[in-house]
């Protein structure tokens, strides 16, 4: 995309006093855009840990029928604080790392635009995660209702509830800077010459994510201020029996809820469409349609929410809308899985971890696209609504799709943060594992849902045994290949071969191009001129 | 070298696990199971056309990228070429999936509008979902006035692996819903508490019961049998035990079925003003309330620490029966407890006096009847 006549490095000298302070002070009051991205990878990644030892409880639990392990109230709360932590603590929180990490270098910024309130944004995590994890430890335990915590089933839960609720509005204000951030940030820092149709599409999909996150986190964050209300100071927002609408929340929620999806799977499309490129050694395909499909993305995803309630009962003409609006978002996907395909026809390929992610990405992404379809026909979402199937969906969506580009973006980028290269063999047992682990646990569960096999449940049919031991034993397996990443990062992080600045032989954005390896504390001081 | 070691292994694994799954198998348990109304079948057909489509456009897809993916490698001295445009194919590419939903969209409104087509039915039954069993009242048509309770009737001991698991293991009820063949019957839905849902598979129904609404559903069962659902949206903690159980009969068998529910009804059950005595009453309420009430309190009365609260010694359990009674029948907003208006007069005396003497509750108090019956009007 650029070349540069003053690579940062030779500037450095000047700016070694600016070097951050030692110790735990460093962390708590950093204002640089890499530490701050550090600290949401590190921070995501523990919750991705604390996420899985709930799923992984609840697998156990499921390995039998019958009640084995957990009660069934514990098994809710599990279940719900899986969605929640993974949903608002892993997934989200590692995008916005992965932004501050790279936003400002592939677009030729010192740093992002409001550094301090940068700061402010990752240090309200910590204590939203304190709120919902310590919620297993008040009376009643944590909220039991269901990731979705719908009333009247959360009025009725204890107090956890309430902890749950001021945790998402603390993680809905961190969302919220981090977005003015990024928006910020890349409208006005762009080097001179970074014109918005030159820009990365990472930064293109953080771009249209951010406007995402805008619009919904305050939807989400009025309808658990009115269920607090409803709760506590006898309001009947939700309440029938005082003229209020249980089914008003679902509308709302799911209001949220449908961009909250496209707000985990955007900036993994635009990791993916940075990685695919580099390994085919070839321009990515269709660079403009790529902007235009996920933009359309974006805007179809306010208007297909209640596609997550056709069993509430709604006129014809809403279940019609719905369906159709639904399926016309595969049109933009289709769109993008065809330009990477068309990326890599007759590209020069190599295949490392990065890559690897990615073409796992792609495949298995596009298996949770179709069984999206399926589930957007109406008289099969009857069938299927809130059974297996729903569940083997997302996750074939958020694991191998947001998951995947998010380990197929560390592996990229890992060698241009450390300065070293990560263990590529290491890292391809990483990708084959997780491969597949990932579709013994899921791909079962398919065959579950269609059976009948409904999904919150501590205990199931007969019928419904076989499958559940092979998807708990897939699960273990999966659960425990992420250590290997884990070992793979710190050994990445502690030494290895030097990477080279370019690190990748296709890579053609301003941090491979313009920075060297590891890239300095802070980078493009002097903006680099981008042609 | 291990990585290619590995993955060479976990995909024979694979390859060998996934055929002897299948064949170990019945097939019925791999897709819907086989359905047995007008629109079942339709949406059993339109799941599987959706999804050959989906398997036929992913094979095409993915078979291009795989052969990209074997050929187009640097290892095999193969040189990248340079587009990386091309405004027709992006058109291309876009107009045909139009057209591929089209054909899917087009029967599926077909089926959605005859689904929900709820008009002119042979009979009208409500189910009302209570935390956490159904409740079913016959509004209309042949058996109109009959209403009963259906719990899941599986014992405690099957879940608690005390016991060996039954063949219908938590799909099983004490009273099934009985419907007669080849009639429409409409089901108007609605909650006592929270959200459940109505869903019988083979039946081609899901419905939420919406506290505070009345939603509606229709099915005609074209063949007899017994076909079982389960509830479809979370509703705390023993969502998973709510079983629905439909059974099928035949036209004359339906009439006699009918015929007995009313002379069982007709039988004047237990005389509301006889004065009962405690040992009566509390065997009639610990009955009542290890269907009703134990799920929460737990059959020692000790309730669940912090969700559900105990009865042994509790405030309510041994204050002035007034309270204890008014908190039985209607409930109290905002928590866990449900109204149990439902019950009879002599179930919520009988329980009420159990309660009230059981464990470490001693308050010698005894409820009758007529108390209930008179605390209603």
């Amino acid at each position: 995309m650029a070349a540069v006549h003053h690579p940062d490095n030779e500037l450095g000298h000047e700016h070694e006093h600016h070097g951050p302070p030692a110790g735990i002070m460093r962390w708590l009051t950093t204002t640089n855009h890499k530490d701050i991205g550090t600290l949401y990878l590190w921070f995501s990644f523990a919750m991705f840990l604390t996420g899985g030892v709930m799923a992984l409880t609840i697998r156990s639990e499921l390995f039998q029928p019958g009640l084995q392990i957990v009660e069934p109230e514990f098994f809710n709360q599990l279940t719900t604080l899986h969605g929640l932590v993974m949903v608002f603590g892993a997934i989200m929180p590692a995008f916005v790392g992965f932004a501050n990490w790279q936003i400002p270098m592939m677009i030729g910024a010192p740093d992002m635009a409001f550094a301090r309130m940068n700061n402010w944004s990752f240090w309200l995590l910590p204590p939203a995660a304190l709120l919902l994890i310590s919620s297993f430890f008040v009376p009643g335990g944590a909220a039991a209702g269901g990731w979705t915590l719908y009333p009247p089933l959360s009025i009725q839960m204890g107090m956890g509830m309430d902890m749950t609720i001021f945790a998402i509005h603390i993680l809905g204000a961190s969302s919220i800077m981090g977005s003015i951030n990024i928006v910020t940030t890349i409208l006005n820092m762009r080097a001179p010459g970074m014109t918005m149709m030159k820009m990365p599409l990472f930064v293109w999909t953080w771009l249209i994510t951010a406007y995402l996150l805008l619009a919904v986190m305050p939807v989400l964050a009025g309808a658990v201020t009115m269920l607090l209300t409803d709760r506590q100071f006898g309001t009947n927002f939700f309440n029938a029996a005082g003229g209020g609408d249980p089914v008003m929340f679902q509308h709302i929620f799911w209001f949220f809820g449908h961009p909250e999806v496209y707000i985990m799977i955007l900036p993994a499309f635009g990791i993916v469409s940075q990685i695919i490129p580099t390994f085919a050694r070839k321009k990515l395909f269709g660079y403009s349609s790529m902007v235009y499909a996920t933009s359309s993305i974006a805007i179809l995803s306010f208007v297909v929410w209640a596609h997550h309630m056709f069993t509430v009962g709604m006129p014809v003409t809403a279940q019609l809308f719905f369906m159709y609006a639904t399926m016309l978002i595969a049109i933009p996907t289709g769109v993008k899985v065809f330009n990477w395909t068309a990326t890599m026809w007759r590209g020069s390929m190599t295949f490392e971890a990065p890559m690897l992610f990615s073409i796992g990405f792609i495949f298995l992404f596009t298996i949770g696209g179709f069984s999206g379809i399926v589930l957007a026909i109406v008289p099969v979402d009857i069938q299927l609504q809130e059974t297996y199937y729903v569940i083997a969906h997302f996750h074939y969506v958020l694991v191998s799709g947001s998951l995947f580009g998010l380990f197929a973006g560390t592996y990229y980028w890992l060698p241009k943060w450390t300065g070293n290269m990560y263990d590529e063999g290491l890292a391809k047992t990483h990708f084959w594992c997780s491969m597949i682990f990932f579709n013994i646990t899921f791909f079962v569960q398919h065959f579950l849902g269609l059976a009948g096999m409904p999904r919150r449940v501590p205990d199931y049919a007969l019928q419904f045994a076989d499958f559940n031991m092979i998807s708990s034993i897939g699960a273990f397996g999966f659960g425990f290949s992420q250590l290997i990443f884990l070992y793979c990062i710190i050994k990445c992080i502690r030494g290895g071969q030097k990477a080279t600045d370019e690190v990748w032989e296709g890579a053609d954005t301003l941090e491979f191009t313009d920075l060297p390896s590891p890239a300095p504390y802070h980078s493009f001081e002097t903006p680099p001129k981008v042609k | 070298m291990g990585s290619k070691v590995t993955a060479i292994l976990v995909w024979v694994s694979t390859l060998i696990l996934y055929p002897s799954m299948a064949a170990a198998e019945k097939l019925s348990v791999i897709n819907l199971p086989a359905p047995k109304t007008q629109i079942a079948t339709e949406m059993y057909d339109l799941h599987m056309y959706v999804m050959y489509i989906s398997v036929v456009i992913f094979i095409g897809v993915f078979g291009t990228m795989l052969y990209s993916v074997i050929v187009h490698r640097k290892s095999k001295g193969f040189k990248a070429a340079n587009f990386h445009h091309s405004t027709t194919v992006e058109i291309i590419w876009t107009a045909i999936p139009f057209f591929i939903l089209i054909a899917m969209a087009y029967p599926a409104t077909q089926t959605i509008v005859d689904m929900k087509d709820t008009s002119t039915p042979d009979i009208t039954i409500k189910a009302t979902g209570y935390q956490w069993m159904w409740g079913y009242d016959y509004l209309q048509g042949e058996g109109e006035g009959i209403n009963f309770l259906s719990k899941m009737s599986t014992p405690r001991e099957q879940i608690r692996n005390e016991a060996t698991k039954g063949e219908n293991y938590i799909m099983e009820v004490d009273n099934n819903v009985v419907v007669p063949v080849g009639k429409k019957v409409r089901v108007l839905l609605t909650s006592n508490d929270v959200i459940h849902a109505w869903s019988v598979q083979q039946l081609g129904v899901k419905q939420d019961a919406i506290p505070g609404f009345i939603r509606d559903a229709w099915f005609k069962a074209e063949k007899p049998g017994i076909y079982r659902g389960v509830c479809s949206e979370l509703c705390g903690k023993e969502h998973a035990f709510m079983p629905i159980v439909v059974e099928v009969l035949a036209q004359e068998e339906y009439s006699k079925w009918v015929a007995g529910q009313k002379q069982e009804s007709a039988e004047p059950v237990v005389d509301v003003n006889k004065e009962f005595t405690m040992d009566e009453l509390k065997a009639t309420g610990e009955k009542v309330y290890a269907g009703n009430c134990a799920a929460c309190h737990q059959a020692n009365g000790k309730g669940i620490s912090g969700t559900f609260p105990g009865l042994d010694g509790s405030k309510i359990a041994v204050g002035p029966k007034v309270g204890h009674i008014k908190m039985v029948l209607n409930g109290k907003a905002g928590s866990a407890m449900a109204a149990f208006k439902h019950l009879s007069d002599v179930d919520i005396a009988a329980v009420v006096t159990y309660e009230r003497n059981a464990w470490g509750n001693t308050t010698g108090d005894l409820v009758q009847p007529s108390e209930i019956k008179a605390f209603r009007n």
